[in-house]
């Protein structure tokens, strides 16, 4: 949300090419050419599926406000994920056992809150969905460190590690509860996982941005003091202009959207019921944002300032860039690695509580094919495989160019083979047009 | 000539390291004083680089012992000898390709602000400040350092070494990838350095460098150390002869 801002990825930029006027518009709003290819694709495959949907589906259903929010609660996991897998691909890793670990996890915090958790604070408990959720992240965080420690100081590749994990933690979903669902979740857990009740609605979705769009303006106000204090150029003041409205623009566009979305007739009648009160036929009650879509701003927030702002993100750039020279300039090299996993198996379980509570169950099955998704959402934006380089920005819309597919397939009826076609050919093609920009960039 | 008496700025006594069975360093005794530059000698594969990175902290040596100004000290790591004002210019500059020439020079060292953030406006001012004395050409501030020329990334290794107050300076063939006109900005920080009082060992193959920066030199063949010889008392057939024969010149002796 705030693209545009960072002074000074440590990524290239496509400098000194051409001057035409696009140029020296980019050159003085310092956007990133690569986020508006992106954002460019993504757009394409938006009205691609809304044509076709209407030209042969009877009306095109893919530009709704009640898709458009559905696509958002569907990324927010593998989004969260994504985030993590960029760090751990930046330090020439891998892990390909995030799905298995969302399985494992997911059935522990199943089998927690509802068998072991009502039995000492009782059913419904409103203590039960945090200390479920917490377990859930600290057990995703001790296996990602367990896989970061065999990788770090057991020298054993983490491509064996984690496709050893990926086959360990799926037994061991299914030996949990041996092999059943559990279900219903906690109720307010639940709400994690989006849904009518779980999101902020029309006021709350106000609010947030108005906080996001203060946070832009001050993030622009913050980068020029900056700038001015060291003397460095300062943008034209255009520029800065035209970034604030952008970046305010797109807020309160993407605020309109999501209270566009009214509630189902049910669950208005439902929520009439429960509250006493008597609603007219025919009540509009915006969505709002949903919960984990603010979660997964939140942390692509801070996996943001993490990354372009402390040592610790510094450190993940230098090791991807030339481990030895990490090494070197007195940088822990196995410690971060061990930490960057456990960091990744923190957000897997993140993801866990999201995928269970939007389901509203645990099983075994939960995450298969997640780990593929996830790392092609952080290829897809932009992470080298050949390690130095990603952003989370980055990782975030790859995530949410996978969803779209996905979900754009389904919606004009293609069918689970031909998705699989053409999201592999578009990974590839991403990675392929990936290497022809940067080339380009040099 | 510098003053060779008193304390040695540094002293690596007795140092061994072995690697799978081969001695890649064999009980040698080298010793460096303020304001001198001693060149370390030797064919490819004597152990030279070794034997200066067990002062640097990328390896531990087996046995034996580093004193610091008259003192010893352990150096288990790179931080070890960063603490000890050592900095080293390695023979592969040892840059991160994929971050700038500010990231880089603070590399492990980073300038934070009150909150904990790493400060890249302050990093990178400071970084345009060292980089008018080293290289007044330098402006490639904002680009990977990939971008770079190899003289480019030669001052920045360098500006690394020298910024943060080293008392000891350790560069490992640094005009090795220079051309004529770098490879004398090089000579001139030498002479700089020397005389601000850093002791410095240098990693040479050009004689002629040797006999023009160093004041003494030690040569190395098959992890021994054959001699330490002043400069201005040997010719560069002597130390030629050391290098090629592992014979120390007579008169030397």
């Amino acid at each position: 949300m705030t693209e545009a801002s960072t002074p000074k990825p440590p990524v290239g930029h496509a400098q000194d090419a051409h001057v035409g006027p696009i140029g020296r518009f980019l050159r003085a709003t310092e956007i990133d050419t690569r986020l508006l290819g992106m954002i460019g694709a993504l757009l394409l495959i938006w009205i691609g599926f809304h044509v076709y949907g209407a030209a042969f589906n009877n009306g095109g259903a893919f530009l709704t406000p009640r898709n458009l929010w559905n696509l958002s609660v569907q990324t927010s996991s593998i989004g969260i994920m994504a985030t993590g897998m960029v760090l751990v691909i930046i330090t020439r890793n891998i892990d390909l056992s995030v799905g298995s670990i969302i399985g494992v996890t997911g059935m522990m915090m199943g089998i927690l809150q509802v068998e072991i958790l009502p039995a000492y604070v009782g059913l419904g408990h409103w203590s039960i969905w945090i200390i479920t959720a917490a377990v859930g992240l600290t057990l995703g965080a001790m296996i990602g460190a367990f896989h970061g420690w065999l990788i770090a100081y057991r020298g054993i590749p983490s491509f064996i590690v984690t496709l050893g994990g990926l086959m360990v933690w799926r037994g061991m979903a299914f030996l949990s509860a041996g092999g059943k669902t559990i279900s219903p979740v906690d109720q307010t857990f639940a709400l994690l996982g989006g849904g009518p009740y779980g999101a902020v609605g029309s006021t709350g979705s106000w609010i947030v941005g108005a906080l996001a769009c203060v946070g832009v303006l001050w993030l622009l106000q913050n980068g020029r003091s900056q700038r001015r204090k060291h003397e460095f150029p300062l943008r034209p003041m255009w520029a800065e202009v035209f970034l604030a409205v952008l970046g305010i623009g797109l807020i309160i566009g993407s605020v309109l959207l999501v209270n566009a979305y009214p509630w189902p007739k049910g669950i208005v009648a439902d929520y009439a019921r429960a509250t006493g009160q008597i609603l007219p036929e025919g009540t509009f009650i915006s969505h709002g944002f949903a919960i984990p879509v603010l979660i997964l701003l939140m942390v692509g927030i801070l996996m943001t300032i993490l990354m372009t702002r402390t040592r610790f993100g510094r450190y993940v750039f230098a090791i991807g860039g030339n481990p030895e020279a990490a090494a070197l300039a007195g940088i822990n090299t196995r410690w971060m690695t061990l930490k960057i996993f456990a960091l990744m198996g923190m957000l897997t379980g993140l993801a866990a509580v999201i995928a269970s509570a939007r389901l509203n169950s645990a099983t075994n099955a939960l995450g298969t094919l997640d780990e593929l998704y996830v790392i092609a959402a952080a290829v897809i934006g932009g992470t080298s495989l050949a390690g130095g380089v990603g952003t989370i920005y980055g990782a975030i819309l790859g995530a949410l160019v996978m969803q779209s597919l996905q979900s754009g397939m389904v919606l004009i009826g293609f069918d689970s083979a031909i998705q699989r076609i053409v999201v592999g050919l578009v990974l590839v093609l991403a990675v392929y047009l990936d290497n022809l920009y940067r080339r380009a960039a040099k | 000539m510098s003053n060779n008496t008193g304390t040695p700025l540094v002293e690596l006594r007795d140092i061994s390291i072995a690697f799978g069975g081969i001695k890649a360093v064999d009980h040698v005794t080298v010793d460096l004083f303020p304001g001198e530059v001693v060149g370390l000698l030797g064919h490819n594969g004597a152990g030279k680089s070794t034997l200066i990175k067990c002062l640097s902290g990328a390896y531990k040596a087996d046995s034996g012992d580093i004193l610091i100004s008259g003192e010893k000290v352990e150096i288990n790591n790179p931080r070890d000898a960063r603490a000890q004002n050592i900095e080293t210019i390695y023979q592969t500059l040892a840059l991160a390709d994929n971050l700038d020439a500010a990231s880089n020079l603070f590399l492990g060292r980073e300038l934070v602000s009150a909150a904990g953030f790493v400060d890249d406006s302050a990093m990178e001012a400071e970084t345009r400040k060292i980089m008018k004395r080293l290289n007044p050409n330098f402006r490639k501030f904002n680009v990977p350092v990939s971008a770079l020329s190899g003289g480019q990334r030669q001052s920045v290794a360098i500006a690394r070494a020298v910024y943060f107050n080293a008392k000891i300076l350790i560069m490992d063939e640094p005009t090795a990838a220079l051309g004529p006109h770098e490879t004398q900005m090089v000579s001139e920080l030498i002479q700089e350095l020397k005389a601000q009082g850093l002791g410095i060992f240098l990693i040479e193959h050009d004689i002629h460098n040797v006999m023009k920066l160093c004041d003494r030199a030690s040569v190395m063949k098959n992890g021994q150390l054959v001699g330490t010889v002043n400069v201005n008392e040997v010719t560069d057939e002597d130390i030629l002869g050391m290098i090629i024969l592992g014979k120390k010149p007579a008169k030397a002796a």
